[in-house]
């Protein structure tokens, strides 16, 4: 990263303890809606496709099966609305953006868990 | 280029730019030059490079030699000659314009570089036209081209002015301001910021 960026990004973005996760991990993500002028916390819970980005842009996409159809979100890392995020399954996956998981579903779909 | 976020959650890009500290080379007046104007410059550069005349003509306002160098006509300030102008003038919040070159795109053809939509569909028989410029000069009439017809050629490395970015934040310590959105040119290049 570019050492102004980087310096700007260390000022201005919060702190945020994370657990470190990966795509392929299952994780929760507890998330701030406003609704009709009050503050709530909605949880969405899914597959991390991918992670991009340095510094304040960094984001990742989770991906969940609601109802049978397909869900995917992109949370920037560093937005004020993410409450908390939770490490619920690691995954054993071979590569870093998982995008061929949209066009399985059921069985094949899913993510062999990491034992340690 | 980076981006920050409001407390309610909405992220804005943003740019930083090293805004000086410029020093003030030269002082033109009224009185001895017909205008008045002041001469920043910015950025160092070795002496080695530097010609005798840049050595001497830095000299006088105390500074070594700068890469560059810019006259304002009418600066709003009132400098002297070795002053510095630096990042305090600009206040978090207000507008500024920023002038730079943009970036050079090489020989393109009508529809990037004047937004033309091409000829005709992708299919029903048509090929080899769609990204083709169309007609530029009817055969009977005019029977010519027109002057200033649009054609491909060399795109980019114009002087682009944009209009209406916000100062977000200051960072004295490092001389930078956060501006929102983007700014013509590539990362490092040189922009001119205008209140």
């Amino acid at each position: 990263m570019n050492a102004a960026v980087q310096f700007v990004h260390e000022q201005l973005s919060s702190k945020k303890e994370f657990p470190k996760f990966k795509a392929g991990d299952n994780i929760t993500v507890n998330y701030k809606i406003v609704e009709g002028g009050k503050e709530r916390i909605q949880s969405f819970r899914g597959d991390v496709l991918k992670t991009q980005g340095t510094g304040a842009t960094a984001t990742f996409t989770v991906r969940k099966i609601s109802d049978g159809i397909g869900v995917e979100r992109v949370f920037p890392f560093f937005s004020p609305n993410i409450d908390s995020v939770q490490l619920n399954k690691v995954g054993k996956v071979r590569r870093a953006r998982l995008f061929y998981l949209r066009e399985r579903s059921g069985k094949s779909a899913r993510i062999k868990e990491k034992r340690f | 280029m980076t981006s920050i976020f409001s407390p309610d959650g909405k992220q804005t890009a943003c740019t930083i730019i090293e805004a000086g500290p410029n020093v003030v080379t030269q002082v033109k007046s009224k009185d001895t030059d017909g205008y008045s104007a002041l001469q920043l410059a910015f950025g160092d550069k070795k002496e080695k490079h530097a010609t005798k005349g840049d050595i001497n003509h830095f000299a006088k306002a105390q500074t070594a030699p700068k890469r560059f160098v810019k006259e304002f006509r009418d600066y709003s300030l009132d400098k002297n000659l070795g002053e510095t102008v630096t990042v305090d003038i600009f206040t978090e919040g207000e507008d500024v314009e920023v002038v730079g070159t943009s970036k050079g795109k090489g020989f393109q053809g009508v529809v990037k570089r004047h937004g033309f939509s091409g000829v005709g569909e992708q299919s029903h028989g048509q090929h080899d036209r769609q990204r083709a410029p169309g007609s530029v000069g009817g055969s009977s009439y005019p029977s010519r081209v027109f002057k200033g017809m649009r054609m491909a050629g060399r795109m980019g490395g114009d002087r682009v002015k944009v209009k209406g970015l916000k100062v977000v934040k200051i960072f004295p310590e490092k001389n930078y301001i956060l501006v929102t959105g983007s700014v013509p040119g590539h990362n490092g290049s040189i922009v001119l910021i205008q209140k």
